[in-house]
């Protein structure tokens, strides 16, 4: 069986892989959004954050057994506690100044981070085996597919929404929308602003740690895991719209899928794709497709 | 009222926006369940008085206290829990939540603030429109909204900035109609105004701020006899 000329098998097995990167693009374009849309900082440390995940996850279980099970709690909470001390210790000093030294400062970081794993892990890939429950793979019988990539897409929707669902419908979501709208009448309010931009900026990175955590048993980890794959997360928050959550989710796995569907039918053109969309979106609505104008 | 304790003190209050000196030594007293005006020309101090009560201004030195606390440590978030309303004068309505999201936004400060139904009884309007998106109510419906929010918080000392400026004549009576009402159940009020007639029928006390400073202060029943002398402070 054909699917405009390609079979079956490889166009499905290319739109669960678009579909698997799509969930990773969706968790970190969100946590990007996050930490724009309430701090006003382009976070180029997202990157060596969702490898610092994955890093983590690998030291857990190879020097302490931790199970994959437990990094995926532990680890978002040590990076999102890790991103407390980065935005007390260091962003709210930049918040009053143009945004470029964010990006710098967070560049910056990103390298340090990287450096400093490359320097005591190499650069050399290290396997993370896939937690027993989901090794194997679903026969659905035109495919094989993998169980723990279920997993994946499974998880990172959850999470995502119930992101979204937070930030949206509750009330402690209320208060960051209004700190985030006008920080000022928030706090005169009685709002403690400025703890909700920690933990905001906590969150955010948490859910590249978590992101990391599920890369961890897909792709090889290894210090420079982040380094590729930031640029393309940033060009779907822009596709998306900067600081837009629903845009974020939806256009991060909507452009996985595209990524997927061209790597099946132009493999040559998979890994600019999405930079081609960029261009287009740019060109057409500034503000992104999910982007208030 | 002579009598009742301060809910407000502010002394050689001098406030900075910047470089920008925009108070040079305000003084002013509240006491509990008074309602004060402080009136004066665009740019004389009065909003910056509020915010550099509340600590909203970049810099400000002298001395604040609010129900005998000193506040001037305190971060805004803590004055506010105090028991301090703020209705500013850009209203600050938030567009990213409906009208009864914006009325449930602020948190509940102290116990006593009104229930949404006595909110709602007090402004029918916003009952028909709560949900609507905050930003697409009318001029004085968003005013409503700005006022109706912090009576739920259990704030006893409710700071109006500006509340009548830009609304039609009917809709002004109306608030003044709602601060009558709030001063009969109590609530202490400062109310920042340029409209003198609006101030005058309900404040207990005026004081009239010039160039960062307070250059007159009178009671309500000496009002009618400095009426020509006020009138020429604030230019009218």
């Amino acid at each position: 069986m054909e699917l405009f000329g390609l079979p079956l098998p490889v166009v499905m097995g290319q739109i669960v892989v678009g579909l698997v990167n799509g969930s990773f693009y969706a968790i970190l374009s969100l946590g990007l959004a996050v930490i724009f849309g309430m701090l006003n900082i382009v976070n180029f440390v997202h990157g060596a954050i969702y490898m610092l995940g994955a890093l983590l996850a690998w030291l857990l279980l190879t020097k302490l057994g931790v199970s994959y099970w437990w990094s995926l709690l532990i680890v978002p909470l040590l990076i999102g506690a890790f991103g407390c001390v980065l935005e007390r210790t260091m962003l709210r000093r930049l918040y009053q100044i143009d945004h470029v030294f964010g990006i710098l400062l967070t560049l910056g970081l990103a390298y340090i981070i990287e450096g400093l794993a490359r320097y005591w892990f190499g650069a050399a890939g290290m396997s993370f085996d896939a937690p027993e429950a989901f090794s194997g793979a679903y026969n659905l019988g035109f495919m094989r597919l993998p169980k723990y990539r279920v997993w994946v897409i499974v998880a990172s929707l959850v999470v995502c929404f119930a992101t979204w669902a937070m930030i949206e419908k509750t009330k402690l979501g209320a208060y960051l929308r209004a700190s985030t709208e006008n920080p000022a009448i928030a706090r005169s309010f009685g709002i403690n602003v400025s703890v909700l931009v920690t933990l905001t900026y906590g969150l955010g990175v948490a859910l590249a740690g978590f992101a990391g955590v599920l890369a961890a048993p897909i792709y090889q980890v290894s210090p420079i895991m982040g380094h590729s794959l930031i640029i393309v997360v940033f060009a779907i928050v822009v596709i998306g719209g900067m600081g837009s959550i629903l845009g974020s989710i939806i256009t991060g796995l909507f452009l996985g899928l595209v990524e997927g569907l061209t790597r099946a039918y132009w493999p040559e053109a998979s890994t600019v794709v999405i930079f081609v969309v960029m261009i287009l979106v740019l060109i057409l609505r500034p503000s992104g497709l999910f982007g208030k104008e | 009222m002579t009598s009742s304790p301060l809910a407000l003190e502010v002394k050689h209050l001098q406030a900075w926006y910047g470089e920008s000196h925009v108070l040079h030594g305000i003084d002013i007293e509240v006491r509990q369940g008074e309602c004060v005006s402080l009136l004066g020309r665009n740019g004389a101090g009065r909003t910056s008085t509020l915010r550099a009560i509340l600590g909203l201004t970049s810099q400000r030195s002298g001395e604040v206290r609010i129900h005998g606390r000193d506040v001037m440590s305190l971060p805004t978030h803590q004055i506010a829990r105090l028991g301090v309303g703020y209705c500013p004068e850009e209203r600050a309505i938030y567009a990213s939540l409906s009208c009864e999201e914006n009325l449930l936004l602020p948190p509940v400060l102290k116990p006593g603030g009104m229930s949404l139904d006595e909110i709602y009884d007090l402004f029918p309007n916003l009952k028909e429109r709560r949900k609507s998106q905050g930003t697409r109510l009318s001029g004085g419906e968003q005013q409503m909204l700005a006022m109706a929010r912090i009576l739920r918080t259990g704030a006893d000392i409710l700071f109006l900035d500006e509340i009548s400026e830009g609304l039609a004549p009917v809709i002004v009576e109306k608030l003044g109609q709602v601060i009558e009402a709030l001063k009969q159940r109590g609530y202490t009020i400062v109310l920042v105004e340029q409209n003198f007639e609006f101030a005058a029928d309900l404040a207990d006390r005026l004081y009239v701020i010039e160039h960062g400073e307070v250059v007159s202060h009178l009671p309500a029943a000496e009002i009618a006899s400095q009426q020509a002398a006020l009138k020429e402070l604030l230019g009218i």
